[in-house]
């Protein structure tokens, strides 16, 4: 026998999830809020020169490379 | 470039200097970094200096100049076996423009490295883009790299690499205190991939030691994806933990993971500490052996240990102090940096051939230790 849930609970899912996405989604976090975001603690790369040296080395040292979540930078090549 | 990775190819580099090209809707801050990093690890030593300015020209521009040099002695496992030890300096040049246009952000990035049997030069575009209110960066980014591989004592030998790096990402506020980051990457080599210096190990029972060595031969293209996931999270007592997974794919059949956690911590006095561990594992390239069964044995053929089945463990402190404001140059912010790592690295299918007392392929798995060391002085202004 084929698996397939519940019909109808996959029509009302179906549905609920269309009629979320249609109603519009407000930024839930407003800029006075983002104080903390903006610590610099709370940098994806704080310290560019830093970083890039150490991601040399590991790039030199494994074979992945690349989306180093530094500030969206990373190697393009090795 | 020698025979082993760690001569800090320029290619390796040539975009990492200019990683961290920052966040959509401002620019970057105006900085200038004096480093000297040092690696030791493996009978290896790299070390040298590294200078990096940033300042905006006008409003809506910043231009970013770095110099770094490598400077690289000692003699690896890889070249006790097959070549003597060596010395060599790699120097990198790049410049970097951000433009700013509304919720966008424009980089252009000119990276040139040289060695004295390697050359690299790669250009890089980005764009990142605030949107929704401000909650979500979207980015995107591309790089081309050409490379010139030479190999010293032989005038003769001259090949070229092309490099496609493309990649994308989305950084997404999610609450007051937590930030994630979804990054993708993707790079396409073509060329001459393999290290002209470095050499394969195959059985050959009339060989005194029982195995005797050839050039590795590797594929001439590798496409490569790379994904990573990053969560940034404020601490009520001003702290930050970072949480860092990335997952790796090659056409070369290699797989690899790695893992990271880091914490950072302002602390009275103008002190800051920062610490990381970090764990990578990898799975071993197709064509890879640590002993092949014959000369010649497959169409490709590898014994780089950085192809090979391993895994290493990174542990980090850093230590922060923010100087007090130099009296003649008002209005700017120094500050010293202290960095140390030790990693270690555990092969599960590279043996250690300085053992010579047993049978071919039954040497100790070779296993590395390295520290590194990264002091700079950074000046805001």
């Amino acid at each position: 026998m084929r698996y397939w849930p519940n019909k109808s609970l996959f029509a009302v899912l179906t549905l609920v999830l269309v009629n979320t996405g249609c109603a519009s989604i407000e930024p839930w976090v407003k800029p006075y809020e983002r104080d903390k975001l903006a610590d610099p603690i709370m940098a994806f790369n704080r310290n560019p020169l830093a970083t890039s040296h150490l991601n040399h080395v590991q790039d030199s040292r494994e074979a992945a490379r690349g989306a180093t979540g530094a500030g969206g930078g990373g190697c393009g090549c090795n | 470039m020698a025979v082993t990775n760690l001569a800090m190819r320029g290619s390796t580099a040539a975009l990492l200097l200019v990683a961290g090209a920052a966040q959509a809707s401002v620019l970057p801050v105006d900085r200038a970094d004096v480093m000297h990093h040092s690696y030791s690890g493996g009978g290896v030593s790299i070390d040298g200096p590294a200078v990096q300015v940033r300042s905006k020209v006008g409003q809506n521009l910043s231009i970013s100049g770095t110099y770094y040099i490598d400077t690289v002695s000692g003699a690896s496992v890889d070249v006790v076996a097959t070549a003597s030890a060596y010395s060599e300096q790699r120097k990198e040049k790049h410049i970097g423009f951000d433009y700013l246009a509304g919720n966008s952000l424009l980089s252009a990035n000119v990276t040139a490295s040289d060695e004295n049997d390697y050359k690299a030069r790669t250009v890089s575009f980005d764009i990142s883009h605030d949107t929704f209110g401000g909650l979500t960066t979207l980015s995107l980014g591309t790089a081309l790299g050409d490379d010139t591989v030479g190999r010293n004592g032989d005038a003769n030998f001259q090949e070229q690499v092309k490099r496609n790096n493309y990649r994308v990402g989305i950084s997404q506020i999610i609450t007051t205190t937590w930030i994630m980051a979804l990054n993708g990457e993707v790079n396409l080599d073509e060329g001459f991939l393999n290290n002209p210096y470095r050499q394969v190990r195959y059985v050959d029972p009339t060989a005194p030691l029982g195995y005797a060595y050839q050039s590795e031969i590797y594929p001439r293209t590798r496409n490569a994806a790379a994904v990573s996931l990053v969560n940034k999270f404020y601490w009520p007592d001003r702290s930050a933990f970072t949480l860092n997974v990335r997952g790796y794919q090659d056409s070369w059949d290699i797989r690899s993971t790695d893992y990271e956690i880091s914490y950072v911590k302002p602390l009275d006095w103008g002190f800051t500490v920062e610490a990381r561990i970090r764990y990578y594992t990898q799975t071993q390239a197709s064509f890879y052996r640590d002993l092949f069964d014959y000369q010649s044995q497959l169409n490709f053929m590898a014994r780089d240990k950085e192809l090979s089945d391993f895994s290493d463990l990174t542990s980090g402190l850093g230590l922060i102090y923010k100087l007090p404001q130099f009296s003649f140059f008002k209005g700017t912010a120094p500050e010293i940096t202290l960095q140390y790592e030790e990693m270690f690295y555990k092969y599960n299918n590279f043996r250690d051939v300085r053992v010579r007392d047993v049978p071919a392929g039954t040497e100790p798995l070779y296993e590395l230790e390295a520290r590194v060391i990264r002091a700079f002085f950074s000046l805001y202004f």
